[in-house]
Formats: C-alpha cells, structure tokens, sequence
C-alpha cells in the first residue's frame, strides 16, 4: 500500500508544473483561448519535448510504457492550470491505435504523436449514423477515431464536415459529418472502446482534481484576503464550514481519482475496472459541482466575473463532470456491474 | 501508487478474520445482527475473549498487553472486528482512559488501573460534558477543592454514557475557580463510582434506550493520588486525548457490513432506481472514504507522525455514511416497523442521529479544521 507518486512520476508532474506556471500563466491562457485556432503549436511542441505526447505508449515507437498512474500527476498539473490543448483526445485517440491498430498503422500514427506532429480525437456519440457530435479536439486533429456499429475506423478528419464551436470550458470541439467519409478499419471492438474510455475517464477525473485542488486554493486564499464589516470573510462560521466543505469533497475526490487509475492500470478484469471508473466518475462530477458552485458563491460578485481564473476552472469543473457521462450515466453503468 | 494491502498485510488480515469466525459466540453476533440491545454482560464477556487472546488494547506499549502492531495492523483489525458485527469494546477504558495513564499517570497509576482495564475487571465511563458545557468544554463548572490529601467535588455531569455500568469515572473538574485563563484552572481527576455523593441517574434517548446518564457529585471526597498529571494541567490531557487515535473514526468496517446487510434485505427495493441510486452513492462515498483513510494511515507509517488535524473529516464522513445507511435501513423495512426487526431499524435509525452530535460534534470539527488545517 501506498498513495505516493514514485519520484519518476513526482519529478515529472513537478517539471510540468513548473513549466505551466512560467509559460502558461492566466494571462497566457487567455490569449491562447481568444487565438483563432484555440490551441497553441508552441506549448504543444513542448509538451511532447517534456516526453507528455508519449506517456502511455510503448518504446517501441518513442514512448514510455507508462499507465494512468504515470499520467495522474501531469493531468492534475494540468487541471489547475486549465490547458485547453487538445491532450486527453489526442491520447485517448491514439491509445485505440496502441491497442487495436496494426504493426503498420502503428508505425504510422503513433511515432508521430509521441513526436509532437499528429493530434487525434475521438468521435463517439452520435445524433443518428455517420453524424458525430461534441467531439473534443476533432477541429485541430489531423485523424479521428470513429466508432460505428461494424466497428472502429481511423479516418483524416479532413473527410469529415466539421462544424466548429467552443465548448462550455472554452476547448474547441465540433459535431462532424462523416457521410462516405472513407476511413481504414481499426482492430477492437466494444470491450476495447470501453477499456479505452475507462483510461481516459480516470485521466479526466485526475484532471478535474487539479482543477479543484485550485478552485479551493484560490478561494481560501480569497477568503483570508477579503474584508467585509471590517474583518476577513474567512473569520466568519457560516463560510469556513462551507470551506471545510469544499475541502473534503476534494480529498474524497482525490481518494477515488487514485482508485480510478490505479484500476485502469491494474484491475483483476474488467468488470472490476468500469466499476472502480463508474464510483470514481460519481464522486467526482460530484464534487466537481459541489466545488465548482461553491467557489464561485464564496467570492461573491467577483466569481461571476470573467476576470477571475476561478469563473474559468468552474466552466472547466462543470464540463469535466459530464465528460465520458455525468454522475447519472455512471449510477446507471455502476449499478449493472 | 499502490493501493493493495502487502502480501503480509493481507496475510495478517486473513489471520484476524479466521480467528474471529472462530471466537465470536454465535450469540453475541446474532444479537448484533438483530440490532438487538447488548448487557453489560455481553460488552464484558466479548472484552474477555479478546484479552485472552492478547489483542483487547492493541495500540498499549507491549509490556502492557499491547500488541506491537503497527498503524496499519491496527486499522486492519479494528476494521475486521467492525466488519464481523463484533459486539464494540467500549473505548473509555482502553482507548481514552489508559493512552492518558500511559502518558501522563505514575506508575502507581499505570500498576494499579491498566492491568485492571486489560482484563475488563474495571468498567469505566468519561465525565467531560455538563449541563451548561457541551461544545464550550473549557466552560466546565464540577468543582474540586483540595482539602488536605484529597479532593471534595460537587457539580454535575451529563451525557455520561454507560455510567450506569461504571466502576470508575475519569473527569474534568476545576481546581481553581479564580484562574484567569478557564483553560488553566481544569484538573484531571479519577473517581470511583462507588464513593459516597455520587448519584446516577438515567437520561432516556428517543429510541427508549437507557445508555446515558446524568451523574451528580455531592462532597464526593476523592484521594489526591487520583490526580492524573499536574493540578491546573488537566486541558492540556483532554487535549492530547482528542488528538490520540482518531483513525477508527471512519468505523469503514461496520459500514461496509451494514451496506452488505442493506443490499441483503432490500433485494427487492434496488429494482427502484431512485432508492438503488441513493444507495450507490452512500456506497461511493464509502470507497472515497475508505482510501482516504488509507492515505491517513500511509502518510502516518511513513512520517512516524501522529494525524494531522484533518483527520477530523474521517469522523464527519465517517459519521455521515453511517446515518445515511441507517436511513436507508430504515426506509428499506418500511415505516411501520410491524415485526421486531424493522421496529429495531427504526429506533437505529433514531439512535444513529447521535453520531454527528458525540465525540465533538461534526460542527466542531469542521471548526477544528477550519482553524487549524486551512488557517482560517
């Protein structure tokens, strides 16, 4: 038993850390946001020269071998910084390459991820066959990995008819038309969707933590700061229940983010991994509204405002507690297993 | 990142649980399963069965009885005991009374009362909370005025659970009554419930059970050598006590065995999505709250150091998670409680609205991390 990152694992969120703060600070966010594109090349190519494009992929074509645990620490990192690149799909994309792609499609995609030069997406949900919808990413990515009732496809997201839009949380996601989209067929079927989307909702769940861990940080801070009848708000009962509040929820977040990857990377099979994923998932869309609504209330007028990073990591919490289901879908999924 | 027991940890457990289907008298444990109510007798006959075996004061120093295991040992077998549906060992002899002793008392103390506790020939019953003094502990008005060798006390104490089983009572009591500082002015002090002017009476809870009481103190003399610690010095013990093992609060054990016994008899009830949902969310909270113990428990084997004071949020989830099964429990059988089974649910339930008020209520120790954890 233990809950320590291994000192590989430390010392990488730590330079991740290190690197968002000095060029990834607010301000720089911001401008990246209102950029055309929505993402920026610069910070993409220094993720993958950190070795982040290749975490979870194998030496064998530039990557690390890491799994979820390995990545827990840089998406927590990354929560609290808010990064909108397109990270999450482009590793969930690939990891259906890793997994159910061949020799040949391997060597083709994933080299180029690990390098920096490939960005995927994954379009899943569906309004009716061939019309995906709310897929995170596809606007940037160069490939999409579809799915379909006869199976997975890898298609150039330059085939599919794109309409762009920004999300909630300010990434860049379209719903695509893929009608006659030509696209080759990618080994795997359900049981490799759902051990992919289980990888990928324990990342999500690591990077809604960070996204509390500053949602808290920032409105302790804010309330040992503000003065109302002359004396910091924080002196007050009323608020520092709900801070302590807000505070438990995290931990307990925390605990089920551990769970969540440390199942997807070692569960006994596969009913004991969705399940630990699905209790994970409600506990954090859980506490990412609980802290979310609460950060946002506590700094009064000012956590309705644009200018404060605290409005923003509420847009961010909201969404991460739908990504890949909301607490409903997960009940339903967790209750079945 | 590992979160499995060792090989030897799972080894110790499988030890623990093998010997307790063993050694828990089948009737004992069908009491517990019916929610039934446990004599004194049945407290002090599953105590026994433990001393005998050496594991009734694990955490003690091991030339007291104590077991040498360490933190996680510890948890594992309060865990399992809870898990079983063990009969509880009533912690304030082993775990309030003794730890005090161990630190603070002589060794006159330490020979004359541990081996007596270990044994559960001694019944013990804590005196901290009074009429006017419940949150406000430092308000504590039960006097105690030195005479010579010894101390004559009058006030009166409440809340006093299982005082009605007592041999002994330790208590808060003020020694100096002019102390600027009413912190300062507090002793720590022994009393055996047999002296002279001690009175029990019964306080009824809701649920009908007799398991607190009011004890009164009328010129009770008691001995000077039953001063635990300095005079004045006794908040400063009631201090050391509140940070001492605290990580069983969570009771995961027993609640994981009141959420199996739930699913068991409410079979029919999880065809309804909306009850099903509500349970799967207490269960969830469960697992967070087990693993975070488990992180309490493994940062505090690596630093050697005692929990911080966030351990406090074990004891608020901890507590929260048993209500919330409690009220299901008791939706679950239904609210007329026409058999004996579901009319114990529903007192539970009653009785289990407790757990947020004891031991600090769960708004003092939000305050208690408020203050000393985020510094507000």
């Amino acid at each position: 038993m233990n809950f320590d990152y291994n000192e590989e694992q430390q010392l990488l969120a730590d330079s991740v850390r290190r690197f968002l703060q000095k060029d990834y600070d607010f301000e720089a966010r911001k401008k990246i946001v209102a950029s055309p594109q929505g993402w920026s090349a610069q910070v993409w190519s220094q993720l993958a020269e950190m070795g982040l494009t290749g975490l979870p992929f194998s030496p064998d074509y530039g990557g690390f071998g890491g799994g979820a645990v390995d990545l827990m620490g840089v998406m927590e990192a990354f929560g609290e910084a808010l990064v909108v690149e397109p990270y999450l799909p482009t590793i969930t994309g690939a990891l259906f390459v890793a997994r159910g792609g061949s020799a040949e499609q391997k060597r083709a995609i994933l080299p180029a991820v690990v390098e920096g030069r490939m960005k995927l997406a994954f379009a899943h949900i569906e309004r009716k066959q061939g019309e995906k919808l709310g897929v995170v990413g596809a606007p940037m990515a160069d490939k999409l990995v579809v799915s379909s009732g006869s199976g997975l496809f890898l298609i150039d997201s330059a085939r599919g008819e794109m309409k762009p839009y920004h999300t909630l949380d300010e990434m860049r996601a379209a719903d695509v038309v893929l009608h006659g989209a030509k696209g080759e067929p990618l080994g795997g079927g359900l049981e490799l969707i759902e051990e992919v989307v289980d990888f990928a909702t324990a990342l999500v769940c690591a990077e809604a933590v960070g996204a509390m861990k500053f949602a808290c940080d920032t409105t302790l801070e804010y309330l040992k700061t503000r003065k109302q009848f002359g004396v910091p708000i924080g002196t007050f009962q009323a608020l520092q229940h709900r801070m302590v509040d807000m505070y438990i929820s995290y931990e307990q977040a925390k605990s089920m983010a551990c769970l969540a990857c440390s199942k997807v990377d070692q569960a006994e099979n596969s009913v004991e991994r969705s399940r630990s994923v699905s209790a994970a998932k409600i506990k954090i869309a859980d506490s990412a509204r609980h802290i979310g609504q609460e950060a946002v209330q506590l700094h009064g007028g000012m956590g309705m405002s644009e200018e404060l990073k605290v409005s923003h990591s509420f847009r961010r919490l909201t969404v991460a507690a739908q990504q890949f289901g909301d607490a409903d879908h997960h009940l339903e999924r967790f209750a079945s297993l | 990142m590992d979160l499995n027991y060792s090989a030897e940890e799972l080894a110790f457990r499988d030890e623990v649980r093998a010997w307790l289907a063993k050694n828990l008298p089948k009737d004992l444990k069908e009491k517990v399963d019916r929610y039934q109510h446990l004599s004194k007798e049945d407290l002090l006959r599953w105590h026994r069965i433990l001393a005998k075996q050496g594991w009734v004061a694990p955490a003690w120093p091991k030339e007291w009885g104590g077991t040498g295991w360490n933190v996680v040992q510890r948890y594992i077998f309060e865990e399992e005991l809870g898990y079983v549906g063990a009969p509880p060992l009533i912690p304030f002899g082993l775990a309030m009374c003794a730890p005090v002793l161990l630190r603070f008392g002589t060794e006159a103390q330490k020979k004359r009362f541990l081996p007596r506790i270990y044994q559960g020939e001694d019944f013990w019953c804590q005196g901290y909370s009074e009429p006017g003094s419940g949150s406000d502990l430092a308000s504590l008005k039960t006097k105690a005025i030195r005479q010579g060798d010894r101390y004559v006390v009058n006030g009166q104490k409440t809340w006093t659970t299982l005082a009605h089983y007592a041999d002994w009572i330790f208590c808060l009591v003020r020694t100096d009554p002019t102390s600027e500082k009413r912190q300062e002015g507090i002793s720590f002090l022994l009393i055996d419930m047999k002296t002279p002017g001690v009175t029990v009476r019964p306080l009824l809870l809701m649920d009908g059970a007799h398991e607190v009481n009011e004890v009164f103190f009328d010129d009770v003399n008691v001995p000077v050598e039953n001063l635990v610690h300095e005079e004045g010095k006794g908040w400063s013990v009631a201090k050391y006590l509140l940070g001492h093992e605290r990580m069983n609060t969570g009771r995961i054990g027993e609640s994981k065995r009141q959420l199996a016994r739930l699913k068991e008899f409410s079979s029919e009830r999880l065809n309804d999505v909306r009850f099903r949902d509500r349970l799967s969310r207490v269960e969830v909270e469960l697992t967070a709250l087990e693993i975070t113990n488990l992180r309490f428990l493994d940062r505090m084997r690596r630093t050697g150091q005692p929990p911080g004071a966030d351990v406090s949020m074990l004891k608020i989830k901890g507590t929260e998670i048993q209500q919330a099964l409690a009220e299901l429990m008791m939706q679950a059988a239904g609210p007329a409680g026409g058999d004996e089974f579901a009319a114990a649910l529903g007192r539970r339930y009653l009785s289990m609205r407790k757990t947020t008020i004891y031991a600090g209520s769960n708004e003092i120790q939000r305050n208690i991390i408020a203050k000393m954890t985020l510094g507000l």
